[in-house]
């Protein structure tokens, strides 16, 4: 993730209660996904920013997943996410963003 | 009025090792971080490893992407036997070379080179008889005391001090020594692209009408950091004493852009010969340098890369630039993928009774994904070809099904330099032009995307795109 | 997932769904978008 981006996720996250905000990705694929959804729970995996080391533990979820996508306006949600559903590997992204998000990794 | 047609293509790749410490990530983290200069210099690739790298054998025509893609990854395993730096319709040059196209852009004595490089550069520059003189060289206590005594930035070649490149003014941050050190990088690399373009293509340089420049450096001083014309710099090494030229500033979708507007001119009769061209991106030199040195590969962002292209009077010999089968993303449609590629491809193929299924070939962002993957940065052309056939699928053009093989025949590997403008869609030219020669393309169709939000102007992103056919298809 | 009164950190990417687009989308759930941004590579 960008080193100024890391940043301001981190002033974020000290800003906002836990309970009242979540991360949503964008990303195209598991491995993007992955780091990203890694970077913003565990720390940023590369050591190369500001959360590296910094386990924020943020509730981080992928647009992909049936539960977001459900609290959605569904025209929209077609609209602009219609497309990488067909296109992505749907299942193994929302796989890799649930592993980190459920506090996978450790160990 | 005449058709327009892309008569001819022309890439270089310049190997430039000791220019990747100079890269902007790099030269940013060396700063607060000294220590990664031995590890980013021993993963620098010898020449010989960066001329038989298969994409680069792709990038200078040697390979068709096809050959690419029945290459197993990971390509720096498979190093092409006997592979020459020299192609149909590009070349390899190496970093003296590429010092020395320097030193005869060089105008204003921004840079100096040491005798010994200005003798290894002398030697491996062609060509340039009126310029040659320029490439000459200071002793090394001279250069020692210029860099000593001097605001700009030191130079390398094979890791040892060879050069300086000074700062113009000390108080204008648009002539730092950085700033003129990339805009020239760019102008040589346009040079020598725009220089084997000319001479490959039989044309006059004088027989020039207009230059695009297409390169995304700024050019400038401090009152107007981009007024450009890198065009007529370049076009005047090369001897194009009859055109002019101008930028187009359009993030990675100029070269398209310029294209078009190329065609257009040729098609309204107002220019003959338009050089459409595009020099090196010398800040994104390893530029995912990190990456590659987490993950123990060289460090891949180690060539600058130029193109330039010939737009003229279609002659049957070209590939027909199809100026009514155009696609731009118009500043209101909407930010989402399926409105991109709507705008992009949908509905200028629906214009001509066109489906996707009617194109042979697309050309995206050709980003080498060798390069992308180890920094999570995905495969960029498969991202792009995968929602091109997701596309086809929501217009009914093919069965969810038949997705991977639209990928597969109508995509291909990415190949190109992470390099900005230099992979949107154009690298598949000379590729077009050759598969259409052999009788094997008919249509193609070059769509290219640009992230116009990294300048903080706006939120928006940008398209364009254009269809090419072969000529000879008129008679079947 | 009700999204309605939470605050989003949205990280779009350019070669998947924008930060335009993920704002847009959480906003019609009822969600505010605190920060978003479109992540470009290349």
């Amino acid at each position: 993730m960008d080193l100024d981006d890391q940043a301001n996720v981190n002033r974020l996250a000290e800003e906002t209660p836990k309970d009242e905000m979540i991360v949503l990705l964008g990303q195209p694929d598991a491995n993007s996904a992955g780091l990203f959804a890694e970077t913003v729970t565990r720390g940023d995996p590369t050591w190369a920013g500001p959360l590296a080391g910094v386990p924020l533990g943020l509730p981080v979820y992928h647009i992909l997943e049936e539960e977001v996508k459900e609290s959605m306006d569904p025209d929209l949600y077609q609209e602009h996410v219609g497309l990488m559903e067909l296109s992505a590997d749907v299942d193994e992204i929302v796989k890799w963003v649930k592993f980190y998000r459920e506090g996978g990794g450790d160990g | 009025m005449p058709e327009a047609a892309i008569l001819h293509t022309a890439y270089a790749l310049a190997h430039a090792p000791d220019f990747v410490r100079h890269g902007s990530k790099p030269s940013r983290d060396l700063v607060s971080d000294p220590s990664l200069l031995p590890q980013i210099a021993q993963a620098l690739r010898p020449w010989e490893e960066v001329v038989a790298y298969p994409p680069n054998q792709v990038f200078i025509g040697n390979l068709s992407p096809d050959d690419l893609a029945a290459i197993p990854r990971p390509w720096l395993d498979h190093p092409v036997p006997g592979a020459s730096p020299k192609g149909p319709f590009g070349q390899i040059i190496g970093q003296a070379a590429l010092y020395g196209l320097m030193m005869l852009c060089d105008d204003f004595e921004l840079m100096t080179i040491s005798e010994g490089l200005a003798e290894e550069a002398r030697a491996a520059v062609v060509g340039f008889e009126d310029r040659r003189g320029k490439i000459v060289g200071v002793s090394d206590a001279d250069l020692a005391a210029l860099i000593e005594e001097t605001d700009g930035l030191t130079l390398y070649h094979r890791g040892e001090v060879a050069g300086f490149i000074r700062t113009a003014h000390e108080l204008d941050s648009s002539l730092e020594a950085h700033v003129l050190f990339e805009n020239l990088a760019c102008k040589a690399t346009a040079v020598l692209a725009v220089s084997d373009l000319l001479g490959g293509a039989g044309i006059d340089p004088a027989d020039v009408d207009y230059l695009l420049n297409t390169g995304e450096e700024a050019v400038g001083d401090r009152y107007q950091r981009g007024g450009g014309s890198l065009s007529k710099a370049v076009g005047e090494v090369v001897g194009c004493l009859t055109a002019t030229g101008a930028d187009i500033k359009a993030f990675c979708s100029a070269p398209v852009h310029a294209l078009i507007m190329a065609g257009a001119m040729v098609k309204a009769g107002l220019h003959k010969y338009i050089v459409v061209l595009g020099g090196g991106s010398q800040a994104k030199m390893g530029m995912k340098f990190r990456a590659h040195l987490r993950n123990g590969v060289p460090i891949m962002e180690d060539c600058l890369a130029s193109m330039a292209f010939v737009v003229g009077p279609d002659d049957g010999t070209g590939m027909r630039l199809r100026l009514d089968v155009t696609g731009k993303h118009p500043i209101g449609a909407g930010s989402s993928a399926q409105a991109v590629y709507q705008a992009l491809v949908v509905e200028p193929l629906q214009r001509a009774g066109m489906k996707l299924t009617d194109v042979d070939r697309y050309a995206v962002e050709m980003h080498n994904p060798e390069i992308t993957e180890p920094g999570d940065s995905g495969d960029v052309p498969k991202t792009n070809y995968r929602t091109l056939a997701a596309m086809a699928v929501l217009r009914g053009d093919i069965e969810r099904s038949q997705m991977d093989e639209f990928v597969a025949t109508r995509g291909m590997p990415g190949f190109s330099p992470t390099q900005g403008h230099i992979p949107a869609g154009v690298p598949y030219l000379g590729h077009a032009h050759a598969a259409m020669r052999r009788g094997e393309l008919d249509r193609a169709m070059i769509v290219a995307k640009g992230s116009l939000f990294l300048g903080r102007m706006t939120q928006l992103v940008d398209g364009v795109s254009f269809l090419i056919e072969n000529p000879a298809s008129d008679e079947k | 997932m009700d999204l309605k009164g939470m605050q989003v950190v949205a990280i779009g990417e350019r070669e998947g769904i924008s930060g335009p687009s993920l704002k847009l989308l959480a906003e019609s759930a009822g969600a505010t978008v605190v920060f978003s941004v479109t992540q470009c590579f290349v």
